[in-house]
């Protein structure tokens, strides 16, 4: 039989519905995991992108850092890490962490720069604190570059997660994957990509959304994308 | 008033943009800065709301250092008015001038009140105040500019070149505007052109800038005409040239003002 009928097959079979191993749960944590790595990243790289887009300073610090976060390789900084903190999901999410930095980083700041310098300006000279400058003017015009910096960075997490299966423990949708190619078990293997494949796409698909509702407010043509 | 003592500006790449300079600007009158591009007329403007700080010297208005003021306040107390319209293009127009009032601190139906009136003085339609920046003329962006400036009624209005950017047809026309609205509101009135023609026709004051600050005249227009002080000053005004240069020429009964290149500039009627 081929991997295609197989694969359909694997999806057929109530047993990977349910359960421990069953696709929802499996779902469920993948996203987990991605929520939080997003969420650390973000607390971490949206406030020092803001500063740097609102200040100016240290911008060539944060472009040639978050290239470097960029070329580390993934599985050796999993097993580094997981020297570090023992086999748990806490390794996983730290590299997931690393990598889901310089997308955000860069929609942060690059945001910012996109805003046209007079109309920052304008703001301080009619008498806005820099505090209201950033929140009211900045941000507002800087958000569909902001979203664009979470929507690249969650696709990423969200494929690169499946790399928290590699060690033993944790689970999310890597674990057919990194299971499957340890037993050959090649139809659960295609069923857990198709599975990644879908849920990446829906959410590249929220974004899209979440990107034209940042735009709402722009009847003009808007220079955009990162 | 404000008042001018001393002021040097030096930029941090060592450009010297003001090197001493001092005025008196009476309340309630029109003073304008012109010169050409590096006169520093802009940074002298900016130095009212602390938007540039001086590097030597002191900035007063009603006999206050403005050094000693909260910047942000000082901002708030003041209109400012520049040439690219400087509104939010997030925000619409009426929201745009309110942003001035919410900043005051003023609730926001009043703020809404008062901006819907001062669209009406500046001369713009209701029915513009609902769409956004982008969706106006270079001319209406203007108005919404000066609306926005004249919102809180503050007492001193800066202009940086405001109708700089707009057509000859439509900048006669804020002009004529200004001039109505200066008769009505009567506010101390800092002004920065590079253009003569202007400077004379909006200014109670006209101060003329050379290079670094320095100044080349201060007069009323009919003073830097009577007796301009120099050449730089001659020629700045255009009296080295035919069309300030008039008399008079009868023709058919009627007297004619000529300029020295023989062009009719209009009638004498007294």
């Amino acid at each position: 039989m081929s991997v295609v009928s197989d694969t359909i097959d694997w999806f057929s079979d109530s047993t990977h519905w349910s359960g421990d191993d069953g696709v929802p749960h499996r779902l469920v944590q993948h996203l987990g995991y991605t929520s939080l790595t997003i969420a650390i990243a973000a607390a971490v790289a949206i406030p020092i992108g803001l500063w740097i887009g609102h200040t100016g300073r240290l911008r060539g610090l944060a472009v040639v850092s978050s290239g470097a976060l960029r070329a580390l390789p993934t599985l050796g900084v999993l097993t580094y890490a997981s020297l570090y903190t023992g086999i748990g999901i806490k390794a996983a999410i730290f590299t997931l962490v690393l990598l889901a930095i310089p997308p955000l980083l860069a929609g942060a700041y690059a945001g910012l720069e996109s805003v046209d310098r007079q109309t920052i300006d304008a703001a301080r000279s009619i008498g806005m604190t820099e505090w209201q400058i950033l929140t009211k003017v900045e941000v507002p015009l800087a958000l569909p570059l902001i979203v664009g910096g979470f929507r690249s960075s969650t696709l990423q997490v969200v494929a690169t997660a499946t790399v928290a299966a590699y060690i033993p423990g944790p689970g999310g949708l890597g674990r057919y994957l990194i299971d499957g190619l340890a037993l050959r078990d090649y139809p659960q293997v295609v069923a857990g990509s198709v599975v990644v494949i879908v849920l990446a796409l829906v959410l590249d698909g929220i974004f899209v959304l979440l990107q034209r509702l940042a735009l709402r407010n722009r009847p003009a043509p808007v220079r955009s994308t990162v | 008033m404000i008042e001018y003592r001393s002021i040097g500006k030096t930029f941090a790449d060592g450009t010297e943009a003001v090197g001493d300079f001092s005025l008196v600007l009476p309340s309630r009158t029109t003073t304008v800065f012109v010169g050409s591009s590096g006169c520093g007329k802009t940074t002298l403007l900016r130095m009212v709301n602390r938007m540039i700080e001086p590097s030597r010297g002191q900035v007063l208005i009603d006999d206050v250092d403005i050094a000693t003021r909260n910047k942000v306040e000082l901002r708030r107390s003041i209109g400012y008015v520049m040439q690219h319209s400087g509104l939010l293009p997030h925000r619409k127009v009426i929201d745009n001038v309110a942003t001035v009032l919410r900043l005051n601190g003023v609730d926001k139906s009043e703020a809404r009140d008062r901006s819907y009136a001062v669209l009406e003085t500046v001369g713009l339609d209701a029915s513009l105040a609902t769409k956004y920046p982008s969706q106006l003329s270079g001319g209406q962006q203007q108005r919404v500019g000066v609306a926005r400036g004249l919102v809180s009624d503050p007492n001193i209005l800066l202009m940086d070149e405001p109708f700089g950017a707009v057509d000859p047809i439509v900048r006669e026309e804020l002009q004529a505007e200004l001039l109505r609205l200066q008769r009505e509101l009567d506010k101390t009135i800092v002004f920065v052109t590079h253009d003569i023609d202007e400077a004379f026709l909006l200014g109670d004051q006209v101060v003329i800038l050379k290079k670094g600050g320095e100044v080349a005249q201060v007069g009323s227009p009919a003073e830097i005409l009577a007796t301009p002080a120099d050449d730089f000053v001659r020629s700045f005004v255009g009296l080295d040239k035919g069309h300030r240069k008039l008399h008079v020429e009868d023709r058919d009964g009627s007297r004619i003002v000529v300029d020295a290149t023989g062009k009719a500039a209009g009638v004498l009627t007294e």
